[in-house]
């Protein structure tokens, strides 16, 4: 059974920087058919979401202990250094 | 709705003895031009304290402080450019900083009215030319520009 994994996307406004992250992984999705939901929000929403994410992308300082789902960096997509690796890590945790 | 940039959003050679002398500068002068709230000063100071807005970039580090959308009136940015770098702390990190010279503060609105504003300016960090630019040109229009071209173009009025 292939169930919609949930992604999370934050930063601290919920409106800025996770939109540029958003986008890069929508694209990402979109290249490699991954069909996931995507949640855009502030890092104080998080804990509301948590027990239906799969993954966390988030731009801020996170304790990645504090969850049960994966969390990664999404600086490379605002900076792009790093972005080749973020994007592998991505697609790795949303195939598995 | 479109953002705003224009020679009077164009600060060069601000004098700022740290990052929060620098925001509160930046922050008053978006109220005078009645982009932002009054709250929002506050609000972008107490913000950039729990999540940093600095970015190491290909040409020195840049910061792009932010806050709430209810403290806006209207979506603009505000190029500021230092005579001194302040240290910022990275966005994403606890304690680390960045030396800072080349500030854009974002009076943001909806998240995705201004997705392309946003992803444009990211592209615009990570070339080395454009932010070579920025950081030299000393013609506010030819700023405004080059920001409208760059940053603007897919939200052009």
């Amino acid at each position: 059974m292939n169930t919609k994994k949930t992604v999370l996307i934050a930063c601290g406004t919920g409106i800025a920087t996770s939109t540029v992250v958003n986008s890069a992984v929508q694209k990402i999705a979109k290249e490699h058919n991954l069909d996931i939901n995507m949640i855009q929000c502030k890092m104080m929403e998080v804990p509301g979401y948590a027990d239906r994410a799969d993954l966390l992308i988030t731009t801020t300082v996170v304790d990645k202990d504090q969850y049960k789902f994966p969390v990664i960096d999404g600086r490379p997509f605002l900076t792009g250094i790093g972005k080749d690796k973020a994007i592998a890590k991505i697609i790795e945790e949303l195939k598995s | 709705m479109d953002s705003t940039i224009q020679q009077e959003l164009v600060l060069l050679n601000v004098e700022a003895t740290d990052k929060f002398d620098l925001l509160e500068q930046l922050a008053c002068h978006l109220q005078k031009l009645g982009y932002v709230k009054d709250s929002y000063k506050d609000a972008v100071i107490a913000r950039e304290k729990v999540f940093a807005t600095g970015l190491p970039t290909v040409a020195g580090g840049v910061a792009i402080p932010h806050t709430d959308a209810e403290h806006v009136n209207e979506p603009a940015i505000c190029f500021a450019r230092l005579t001194k770098p302040v240290d910022f702390v990275i966005m994403g990190d606890d304690e680390e900083t960045v030396s800072v010279d080349l500030v854009v503060m974002l009076a943001m609105k909806e998240p995705h009215a201004q997705i392309d504003l946003l992803q444009n300016l990211m592209g615009v960090f990570q070339d080395e030319d454009a932010l070579t630019y920025l950081k030299t040109q000393n013609d506010k229009q030819n700023i405004v520009n080059f920001i409208k071209e760059r940053v603007f173009n897919n939200s052009a009025e």
